[in-house]
């Protein structure tokens, strides 16, 4: 990869570090959510919240898109999984989600004999479907824009190819809805936003352009390296300071304003814009893509007539507020204790994103 | 599962492509990709390059860095 180094060991760290703690003297307290998975895990390995002020917290919003997987979406999953022609494939991280009910997930109902295959692309499932005519291969589609093109391009080939044996059972969430849903709330309590950088690489960055324009909160399109975060912050701690909120994209080398039209152009082909669940943010308008009726054939929800309701969160479980970046992970009373990456309890400690399972596998020791 | 790697483009033979991250070699699909040549560089996420980066745009990158730098 181009530059490589360059990014991942960044020049200058102590001066950057040094003139974020000058900002953050000018600021007072303040509070960033980044809302990527990938940004989650970053942040945790390169240790950047044990090197910036006190002042700055750094918050985990709705970025995994296993973790906004409503509860009562895995049961309703886990119900299909029970036909025995049903081939249930999906990513890893989904296969551990559990539902409302503790140690259920689809891996528990693999166990106990559904057929439930991990896989690492749409197209995986395609090529399910073709070796297992005799089954129905239904491919739980999760994700958010980043995701979406691609699993469009997989129901145009299905289509194309008019494979009867193949649906897609879409969960796939749009960004912009949620982040309004999420600040237009009571408890909401952030300063500014580290945009994901995969996400704007195919809506680009002028999709984040709502946010100082609506909101007059800065935001900040971010790359996955130790410069692009440290960089990041430093900017955004700018904006803060200077009292002028704007839009900015640090990851030029992947995103452009525009974005990818090409699989901006696939997505709008093939879904459209529907009222979605979302854990922790409840039901938000426009905040899925549903697959479009002249594809009806290729959409599970349709073909065995799935729908499912919110569900309740397990006991105890504040997923839904660490989601929101209002309750910090370690505050969960079952952080650590009942619910760890072994023994998962909410789906914040199942996806290796998840903001709990960052903050278990990198604990911070107070030195 | 929202991971995305950069790979480099070895050989194309649309809709799909061998590309090569880390010494291992994975077939990705190209379709979201319009212009793209052997040696490039692609983001990929669940076996689709979703966006091409270029060393000219690296380069950029890197000055972007030193003017968010110089501006603090």
């Amino acid at each position: 990869m181009p530059c490589d180094s360059a990014f991942k060991n960044p020049k200058d760290a102590q001066l950057v570090l040094e003139k974020i703690a000058q900002l953050s003297g000018r600021t007072g307290p303040v509070r960033l959510m980044e809302v990527c998975g990938t940004h989650t895990m970053s942040i945790a390995r390169t240790g950047l919240k044990s090197l910036l002020p006190a002042q700055i917290t750094l918050l985990s919003g709705p970025g995994c898109p296993v973790c906004v997987t409503p509860a009562g979406a895995m049961d309703a999953v886990f119900a299909l999984a029970k036909d025995p022609h049903i081939l249930l494939a999906s990513y890893g991280d989904l296969l551990r989600i559990p539902g409302t009910q503790r140690k259920t997930s689809l891996l528990s109902q693999k166990a106990k004999g559904a057929r439930v295959e991990s896989v690492y692309s749409p197209m995986d499932a395609l090529r399910l479907a073709k070796a297992h005519p005799e089954l129905e291969v239904v491919f739980l589609g999760v994700g958010f824009e980043t995701t979406a093109p691609g699993t469009a391009a997989c129901i145009l080939q299905a289509a194309s190819e008019k494979l009867s044996n193949f649906s897609v059972l879409c969960l796939l969430k749009r960004t912009e809805p949620a982040l309004r849903s999420l600040i237009e709330a009571k408890d909401f309590g952030v300063s500014g936003f580290l945009c994901p950088g995969h996400v704007a690489a195919v809506t680009g960055s002028d999709a984040f352009s709502f946010l100082p324009k609506d909101y007059g909160l800065p935001a900040v399109v971010a790359g996955f390296d130790a410069a692009d975060l440290l960089y990041s912050v430093a900017e955004l701690m700018r904006m803060l300071a200077d009292g002028r909120p704007g839009l900015k994209n640090e990851y030029v080398r992947v995103v452009r304003p525009e974005g990818n039209p090409a699989a901006l152009s696939l997505t709008d082909r093939v879904f459209s814009p529907c009222d979605a669940f979302w854990r922790g943010l409840g039901c938000v308008s426009k905040g899925g893509f549903a697959i479009r009726e002249e594809f009806a054939l290729w959409d599970s929800a349709r073909k065995f007539g799935f729908s499912f309701s919110e569900g309740a969160e397990p006991p105890g479980c504040c997923c839904a507020q660490v989601i929101r970046g209002v309750v910090p992970p370690t505050d969960c009373p079952l952080f650590g204790k009942a619910c760890t990456p072994q023994d998962p309890i909410g789906p914040c400690m199942v996806s290796s994103e998840g903001a709990c399972a960052a903050a278990y596998r990198y604990r911070q020791i107070p030195l | 599962m929202c991971l995305a790697i950069p790979m480099k483009i070895k050989k194309i033979s649309r809709p799909t492509a061998t590309a090569e991250a880390g010494g291992l070699d994975q077939e990705v699909r190209v379709d979201l990709i319009e212009d793209l040549s052997p040696g490039d560089y692609v983001i990929v996420h669940a076996g689709f390059a979703i966006q091409k980066m270029t060393q000219k745009e690296a380069l950029e990158n890197l000055k972007l860095l030193e003017e968010i730098k110089d501006a603090l």
